[in-house]
């Protein structure tokens, strides 16, 4: 059978960079419900990253996920000074030093990924969906988060990929391919969602306007989440769902403000925000011995 | 008199036909595509089973999700009001009625001529509804019919976590991964359910007699776990499910 | 930091908010007792600071964990709301 929610695992390094140069090197590692991400940074600069699929077993994915970040680089897990663990599955990090919130980290990955003008960050990950307000040092002033219910979250997205056999990934392009936007379906159960657009599929409609649908339907439930707590500018997106651009665009026209893009990719800020504290926590720790 | 109560359900259409009180026909049709469709189906199936024909029904009343799109019908009236309808006139004494349908829940306190005096509603979640326990089944792999007798094996109560019909998909699979006999789970589905359902019932002050209606009453494994967390004999009728559209004939016939 | 803990689903929106910049200057800390359900706890947050926060295991449940204290009608005061002397608590609904 084919798995239409399955998207790419993939890594990165700077080979231009030599770490042996640097003095400070951390890691955060984001175990999260359905992705899991290594990060790691030589002297406050983002030098390495990987992304994958969780496994059933968290300490066994955070293992796999960090080997894969220092393939090729020369680097070990020995050679990191600090490592931060994050993410649902954070206590279960076995080589962390220290295990923080993805709150804490969201608001940190984002303001090194954004600039500091970032006020709002809303994280729309694969089992939850956070609302995170923070200060000029990416500090948390104000958060909420759901993670009791699958609207709002990447995995309703999965359910809709799955559904209209449509891999995840293109689900947000092909949501843009409609002449007008569709009133959107039922946006506060997934369950529901499915069976209404069940519904439409028989009545003939073509699958991106089913998308359309969903997709706006899911923007507007993020969006009573962002009133939640307030809006603030500046705004970025950050997690899986930052990548669909059928939510993030409809999103954007709801609220009235564009997000802030970054060069960094979307899904590893809570990481980076774990390997910025890391980074913290290394020179507390260097400067006290 | 003869009357009728047709019940627009989210999933099913019920039609009930009423001669002097007493229910003397009765039939279902899947919504489907067409649900106005589907009613007149009902409609013609149920005055058929009572071997009555159309002229001789004096007077329709529509109750349930979609009651605004019934045919024939004269006025229409809430689930709650035809649901307690229908049960104190079976059950006089009754004085709480639950009614878990396939997308909705409810909790109906009333008093002994069926006037409501209290209810609260599950409604927009798949996790407090017969949606919950059909997506369960299909993880499970296991025939929706076959789910409550198999929970009834159970004899170990496991805990379900997860609070969402889709994350309990998920957490359904893991169990079954890691050999969680389907008993258990089935179990668990059940009591996630019924914690849910009680929870409504908490909030209405419930006062026997319980009586519980609606499509999953058929559910065995769901009636136990909800006599367990309410820790109190729940009543069910012999057709549940037609219980909101007899509350409508009655309705029609009391007008 | 204003930290809302619980969800939004179908039946509505279900947050306790807690405004910790309040909570660290607080040495009684009466709510954690004052609960019947044992919904708040004293944790120590991202800054390492000593603060309210909803248990782990309520907060996707908390429209039901509160309940006995909110009944359909009155509104009686909540004893987590009267037990914070610095008002840092609310309900959203």
């Amino acid at each position: 059978m084919a798995e239409y929610w399955r998207w790419k695992e993939y890594r990165w390094h700077d080979a231009e960079v030599d770490w042996r140069d640097g003095e400070l090197i951390t890691a955060g590692v984001d175990v999260g419900s359905v992705s899991s991400q290594a990060v790691i940074m030589v002297d406050g600069e983002l030098y390495a990253f990987s992304n994958m699929r969780t496994g059933s077993d968290s300490p066994e994915s955070a293992k796999k996920v960090m080997d894969w970040a220092l393939e090729g680089t020369g680097l070990t897990l020995d050679d990191i000074g600090f490592v931060v663990g994050t993410g649902y599955g954070r206590v279960n990090v076995p080589f962390s030093n220290k295990a923080i919130t993805e709150i804490a980290c969201h608001a940190r990955g984002a303001n090194f990924m954004y600039g500091p003008s970032v006020r709002t960050v809303l994280d729309m990950g694969g089992q939850d969906c956070k609302v995170i307000r923070c200060d000029e040092r990416g500090k948390v002033s104000a958060f909420a988060m759901n993670d009791k219910c699958a609207a709002g979250t990447g995995r309703g997205m999965e359910v809709f990929a799955d559904l209209l056999a449509i891999s995840i990934e293109d689900v947000g392009e092909l949501s843009l391919q409609v002449d007008e936007e569709p009133p959107p379906v039922s946006c506060t159960c997934v369950v529901f969602a499915k069976s209404e657009a069940t519904a439409l599929l028989r009545e003939g409609w073509p699958k991106s306007q089913v998308l359309a649908a969903y997709c706006s339907a899911m923007a507007h439930r993020v969006v009573t989440l962002l009133e939640q707590v307030g809006i603030e500018k500046e705004f970025a997106i950050t997690g899986g769902i930052a990548k669909n651009i059928g939510v993030v665009s409809r999103l954007e026209d709801e609220i009235g403000i564009k997000a802030l893009r970054s060069k960094i990719d979307a899904q590893i800020a809570g990481g980076l925000g774990g390997a910025l504290f890391a980074q913290s926590l290394l020179k507390k720790k260097l400067s006290a011995n | 008199m003869i009357t009728a109560g047709i019940d627009m359900g989210a999933k099913t259409i019920k039609v009930v036909v009423v001669r002097d009180g007493a229910m003397v026909g009765k039939a279902i049709m899947v919504a489907g595509f067409d649900s106005r469709e589907a009613a007149e189906q009902a409609y013609a199936a149920a005055l058929d089973d009572a071997g009555i024909t159309k002229d001789e029904v004096e007077y329709v009343v529509a109750t349930g999700a979609g009651r605004s799109h019934a045919p024939h019908s004269k006025r229409d009236i809430s689930d709650v009001a035809s649901g307690a309808q229908g049960v104190v006139t079976l059950y006089p004494a009754a004085r709480t009625v639950i009614d878990v349908g396939a997308e909705e829940g409810r909790a109906i306190r009333c008093t002994a001529e069926g006037k409501v005096l209290d209810f609260a509603l599950n409604e927009k979640c798949a996790a407090g509804a017969g949606a919950f326990t059909e997506a369960m089944s299909r993880a499970l792999e296991v025939d929706i019919q076959a789910l409550g007798p198999m929970s009834l094996n159970s004899e170990n109560a496991i805990p379900m976590n997860a609070q969402c019909a889709v994350f309990a998909e998920s957490e359904v699979v893991s169990l079954l991964h890691a050999k969680t006999p389907k008993e258990d789970i089935a179990r668990a589905v059940h009591d996630a359910i019924a914690s849910r359902i009680v929870s409504l019932a908490r909030k209405v002050g419930f006062e026997p007699d319980v009586v519980l209606i609606g499509g999953v009453a058929h559910n065995v494994g769901f009636v136990d776990s909800l006599e367990r967390a309410l820790e109190c004999k729940v009543i069910v009728p012999d057709d549940p499910e037609y219980i909101g559209a007899y509350g409508a004939a009655l309705a029609a016939a009391a007008r | 930091m204003k930290a809302h803990y619980g969800y939004k689903d179908g039946a509505g929106s279900f947050f306790i908010i807690i405004d910790t910049d309040k909570c660290t200057c607080c040495d009684e800390r009466g709510c954690v007792s004052a609960c019947p359900e044992g919904v708040l706890e004293i944790i120590t947050d991202d800054y390492d600071d000593e603060v309210a926060a909803v248990a782990e295991d309520h907060r996707k449940k908390i429209k039901y964990s509160c309940a006995p204290c909110k009944p359909d009608r009155d509104r009686p005061p909540l004893p987590c709301v009267s037990a914070c002397a610095s008002g840092a608590i609310m309900h959203s609904w």
